[in-house]
């Protein structure tokens, strides 16, 4: 614990932080008054915005001087503000792809010709960036806060910049966002602002690994706990995937348009090497630095086999990196690269399961806590959930699988066994944990809340992995099914009204998972309050509920 | 550089490097020397309470 910096004390951060933000105001006001180009005009508005809030906000927290949290041995308030922004835009991703999955069931009834910005072309990539980038991220970049103070017994460097790195990810966010609504993309999946966001998302992103570089350079703990090397590798790998997939070369300063620099199939390995890795780092490698920290911390244990995990780490990251090629099976990829995808995301099944055991069996000697603590159920259901994506990917790598999977609906429900299951659910967990903590309350407002978070969701997540499997086994049958003559057998819109009573199951598992969402808000939100609900007295405890007494 | 090179340099030194590392990490991962330093650093979650 460093000695808390007295009032008097010069901070440079107090000063060059607004000053960025200022010129990047200015900035976005020159491209807002200069372009020709009104789509850009807008996201330079927009940009604004973002730039104004984070502006207001900061002179709000500091007009009466330096708030008490700078001064405290752990900087909370980032943490605070990263767990409200996860749960607003959790809600708000789920929400569109609840509304996208219904456009897929009932095509004309949600169908809205004189709003393009409804266009199912325009909501999906709001969906899964809305979804992955800004929830996920929310949550990493909370979490890795939290998590990288206490594990290194160190306050978080670099004063303001931190602010800089919340108030920047939610501009990237909101301009990417609606971006996409007026029709900006360059089309590069899960990539798809434009080279002036991605810019500043590098800018952003690159701050936030020297906030956590510095504060793991004051760590008063000898060695790096292995959540911090997760975390690290997160942050590392995702500025250099991030860099190299969006090289390009903008048509004018001025104007939205860029070219990328790779063509044809190079251009392809690089989108897809960006793309699993995005899986594989973003999704993966920063959640299991969740894992290793909040599941012994509620469990009260130590992780079961630390050597394994220091194994686990370095073995993820080695393989993740080369599984890429496996979404180009049977394209203009050389065979040896698409073997040579295969091969890696085969082998990833050990340091998957490996990670997955390690986090099951932190449990052991403590499995009657699954029954009482149903935040820790979460958490473990979601390492469950792991291990069943990581199996099911694997197996749908290989290339005899994928002749039958690809671009059917089976992968969508595969990325949405991980993204509900493994990633939504350990969130979840980690927000449960994280809301008591950080607002000093003995509990959450609702136990029993917990519970039916944890059973809607869990029914939603069937439905829409259960109906998707179905929906998309049929849909590859169907596409590879000839009659005697040799001509095929069905025509495509014969297998999307085949599907359609699968699109009907899968918006209503995914209508049951948004449910189980804003349960959790409004619970969180009571706890932040400070309420406990009437009937759950503080006294009792969550085991001894009655609601918990008969699950 | 042809495909051939290419490909006889990453089935050999591709290989030797990656199990090279991972026999790196499994000898830093179970020398007997540095069991105590892990199982400390295992507790560093549950030490620290700060609220």
């Amino acid at each position: 614990m460093q000695p808390a910096p007295s009032n008097a004390e010069f901070r440079l951060d107090l000063f060059a932080v607004p000053a960025v933000l200022v010129s990047f105001l200015l900035l976005g006001f020159f491209v807002a008054a200069k372009t020709p180009d009104p789509l850009m005009a807008l996201q330079a508005w927009t940009f604004m915005a973002g730039i104004g809030v984070a502006l207001f906000w900061l002179v709000q927290h500091y007009k009466n001087g330096i708030p008490d949290d700078d001064r405290s041995a752990y900087a909370n308030d980032i943490v605070k503000a990263g767990v409200i922004a996860s749960m607003f835009w959790g809600i708000a991703g789920m929400l569109v792809g609840v509304i996208i999955a219904l456009q897929l069931a009932f095509p004309t009834i949600f169908y809205f010709p004189d709003f393009p910005f409804t266009n199912f072309g325009r909501l999906r990539p709001l969906h899964t960036s809305a979804v992955v980038f800004a929830f996920g991220g929310n949550v990493l970049i909370a979490t890795s806060f939290y998590v990288v103070q206490r594990t290194s017994k160190a306050r978080l460097a670099g004063g303001l910049w931190p602010w800089f790195v919340f108030w920047g990810y939610q501009t990237f966010i909101l301009v990417a966002g609606t971006g996409y609504l007026i029709g900006v993309t360059q089309g590069r999946e899960y990539a798809e602002p434009e080279w002036y966001m991605d810019l500043w998302l590098t800018l952003v992103w690159v701050t936030y690994l020297l906030v956590f570089l510095g504060t793991l350079w004051k760590r008063k703990e000898p060695h790096i706990y292995v959540a911090n090397w997760f975390y690290l590798a997160f942050i590392v790998t995702v500025a250099m995937l991030h860099i190299v997939n969006n090289l390009a070369v903008p048509v004018s300063w001025l104007g939205i348009k860029s070219y990328s620099a790779f063509a044809g199939v190079q251009d392809a390995l690089t989108q897809w090497w960006y793309g699993h890795n995005a899986v594989g780092f973003f999704l993966t490698a920063g959640f299991l630095a969740i894992m290793y920290y909040f599941i012994p911390k509620q469990a009260q244990r130590p992780v079961y086999s630390y050597r394994l995990s220091i194994v686990h780490f370095w073995s993820l990251i080695f393989i993740y990196i080369w599984a890429g090629p496996h979404h180009l099976h049977y394209t203009a990829l050389p065979v040896w690269a698409q073997t040579l995808g295969m091969t890696f995301s085969i082998m990833l099944w050990m340091p998957s399961w490996g990670g997955m055991i390690n986090g099951l069996m932190t449990l052991s000697g403590a499995w009657d806590k699954l029954r009482t603590d149903p935040i820790l159920r979460m958490l473990v259901v979601s390492v469950a959930f792991y291990g069943m994506s990581t199996f099911e990917g694997p197996v749908m790598s290989i290339k005899a699988v994928n002749a039958l999977s690809h671009y059917t609906d089976w992968t969508i429900g595969h990325v949405h066994s991980g993204a509900l299951g493994w990633v939504g659910f350990v969130s979840f967990g980690a927000l449960y944990c994280l809301t008591p903590w950080l607002w000093k309350r003995q509990r959450l407002y609702s136990m029993s809340l917990v519970e039916w978070h944890f059973g809607i969701s869990t029914i939603g997540i069937v439905f829409y992995i259960t109906s998707m499997w179905v929906s998309g086994i049929m849909q590859g049958l169907m596409w590879r099914a000839y009659n005697d003559f040799g001509f095929l057998e069905y025509s495509f819109v014969e297998t999307v009204e085949a599907m359609h009573p699968y699109y009907i199951i899968r918006a209503f598992g995914g209508l049951l998972y948004l449910t189980g969402t804003l349960i959790m808000a409004y619970n969180l939100w009571r706890t932040i309050r400070g309420d406990v609900r009437a009937s759950e007295p503080l006294a009792l405890g969550p085991q001894m509920t009655p609601q918990l007494a008969t699950a | 550089m042809d495909y051939d090179t290419i490909s006889t340099f990453s089935k050999s030194w591709g290989l030797v490097y990656l199990v090279g590392l991972f026999l790196g990490v499994c000898i830093y991962a179970f020398w007997p020397r540095n069991q105590a330093k892990f199982d400390k650093a295992a507790r560093v979650p549950l030490e620290e309470d700060d609220r």
